[in-house]
């Protein structure tokens, strides 16, 4: 789905949100109330820039304390890849863009992240990944890094890789893997209205962190919430 | 054993860059006070590693456990640059979640986390990324429960990629020289924009960037420590001391921080030319200043010491 597609059907009374430069920003009509939108558009690379323009909205948000939903849609690049970006700061930039998303879910805002295109590495963990669900389309393509550059860095041979893809959910890029590991937490239905089932989502939220009980149960994460809990057990024992 | 010829080091002349994960706990936390969580001895290892035919640690490249730093208790994670450049699997993230996750409980003074990271493991990557995210989301909520979380960063892998945007979700960060914080390592700035964008093999350019003196100056840590072990401590005891809260307050400092700078040095090219405008009277001289003489530089940096983290 495009993202004109996506807001048609979050908002079938009409919208106030709008894309300049990649990033989009706005509101619309939800449940009696409103819904604010941030996110990335066109496979836009998040640099410093972007990164404060999003979380201003995000933090403009939580200063109205209208406890309104916000939903951060992605179909970005990575991070930008530049000289400019890492001499002003860019780990500051896009971890300040993650923690306005924290706080504004701490706020009682429930945050949605909703990936409908690509999304890469620090722009991934910026955004989608900084929400407290995170719903992905059909089509969509999150990625940490693709294969041709992980063959690249592991020094092995593009076909083994993709061979290794097909029974190793927890290194290949695509949907169906981050789903495994529980960092997305469900797919839509892009047939059915999109109000209703992130309407869905925000009344079945749960209050902790569920990424890796959902990567442990969808086999994508074997081991993690274990040893987390392992950590926790044997810290408690003081 | 490790622990007994570690604690016989003086954190005085050991050098973080140098020294292991193992030796920079036990030679930065109270003597005798350190209990490692999931120690070597009970083989969390990788179950992704053997597909790559690729050697597992026992620890998976984390020391994560409790201990006391000047008497009071602690948490306490250091990653370990020589294995696999630090980054985050799926075992090495879920032990430092699992950490941040206990002090909600325990309650410590401080958790401090030493980082030394490439960022992701690319053979677990979809488990690193998702456990950096879950990292960033259990910082925050240590946070917000009062417990500062300070991150020390000098060791010879850097802080990179999402353990770049983790630094920046902690309290307070402390940075030797030779610690580097960046999102986009040099080389991979390179092999997508060309030398010409970023030419990795200049050193100086790396420094300069990325590198602790850079970050420090501009606000990007909150403090400059010699390369020694006892410099951290000193650093890490005077940072949970002043670590800010999180809440709206805190962001909005953080965003017109970050907006001022961006304004300010937007169109500059080279961190000298940053330095520069930030008054420093012979920018040229930077990387080559000692520590004391750096520490000057610094005081007289208006955008270096704030609360806005």
């Amino acid at each position: 789905m495009t993202l004109a597609e996506i807001l048609a059907s979050l908002f079938p009374q009409g919208h106030a949100v709008a894309v300049r430069d990649g990033l989009v920003t706005g509101t619309g009509p939800f449940a009696g109330g409103q819904m604010h939108v941030v996110g990335v558009d066109g496979d836009t690379p998040l640099g410093v820039d972007g990164a404060l323009v999003l979380s201003r909205v995000v933090l403009d948000a939580v200063r109205a304390s209208d406890r309104a939903p916000i939903l951060v849609a992605v179909d970005s690049d990575s991070q930008r890849m530049s000289r400019r970006d890492e001499l002003l700061g860019l780990n500051e930039c896009l971890a300040h863009l993650a923690k306005a998303i924290l706080l504004a879910d701490r706020s009682g805002h429930p945050t949605i992240g909703l990936i409908y295109g690509h999304s890469a590495a620090g722009a991934f963990i910026a955004t989608a990944l900084a929400t407290r669900v995170l719903a992905a389309l059909p089509g969509a393509h999150p990625s940490v890094m693709d294969l041709p550059s992980v063959a690249r860095v592991t020094k092995l041979p593009l076909d083994k890789l993709k061979d290794m893809a097909k029974s190793t959910p927890v290194f290949a890029p695509g949907l169906d893997n981050m789903v495994a590991t529980g960092a997305v937490h469900v797919v839509l239905e892009p047939n059915l209205s999109l109000e209703a089932q992130i309407r869905a989502l925000i009344d079945g939220m749960s209050a902790g962190d569920v990424r890796d009980r959902l990567g442990e149960e969808r086999g994508g994460r074997p081991v993690a919430r274990a040893i987390a809990a392992a950590i926790a057990d044997q810290a408690r024992l003081g | 054993m490790a622990g007994n010829r570690a604690a016989s080091i003086d954190p005085d002349s050991l050098s973080w860059y140098e020294a292991t994960a193992r030796q920079r706990v036990l030679a930065l936390t109270d003597p005798g006070s350190f209990r490692e969580f999931l120690p070597p001895t009970e083989r969390r290892m990788s179950p992704h590693l053997p597909l790559f035919d690729l050697p597992r640690a026992f620890d998976d490249g984390i020391v994560v456990g409790r201990a006391r730093l000047d008497g009071a208790p602690i948490l306490i994670a250091a990653q370990e640059g020589r294995f696999m450049g630090g980054a985050f699997g799926e075992v090495h993230g879920a032990k430092l979640v699992g950490l941040l996750r206990a002090a909600l409980e325990l309650k410590p003074k401080a958790v401090l986390i030493l980082f030394d990271t490439g960022g992701v493991r690319l053979q677990e990557a979809n488990a690193g990324e998702t456990a950096i995210a879950e990292t960033m989301r259990a910082i925050v909520d240590a946070r917000a429960a009062g417990i500062p979380v300070i991150g020390l960063i000098g060791g010879r892998a850097g802080c990179y990629g999402g353990g770049g945007l983790i630094a920046g979700t902690c309290s307070r960060l402390a940075v030797s020289e030779g610690g580097r914080i960046s999102v986009s390592g040099p080389e991979v700035i390179e092999t997508n924009k060309g030398a010409e964008e970023f030419d990795s093999r200049d050193r100086a350019l790396v420094w300069r960037t990325m590198g602790g003196k850079h970050r420090r100056l501009t606000g990007g840590a909150d403090a400059f420590c010699a390369d020694t072990v006892s410099a951290f401590r000193k650093a890490a005891l005077a940072l949970v001391g002043r670590a800010p809260a999180f809440d709206l307050q805190t962001l909005e400092a953080e965003q017109a921080r970050l907006e001022a700078r961006i304004d300010q040095f937007g169109d500059c090219r080279d961190a000298a030319d940053v330095w520069a405008r930030l008054g420093v009277n012979d920018p040229e001289s930077v990387p080559a200043m000692d520590t004391g003489a750096f520490d000057e530089t610094v005081a007289r940096s208006p955008e270096a010491d704030h609360d806005a983290r």
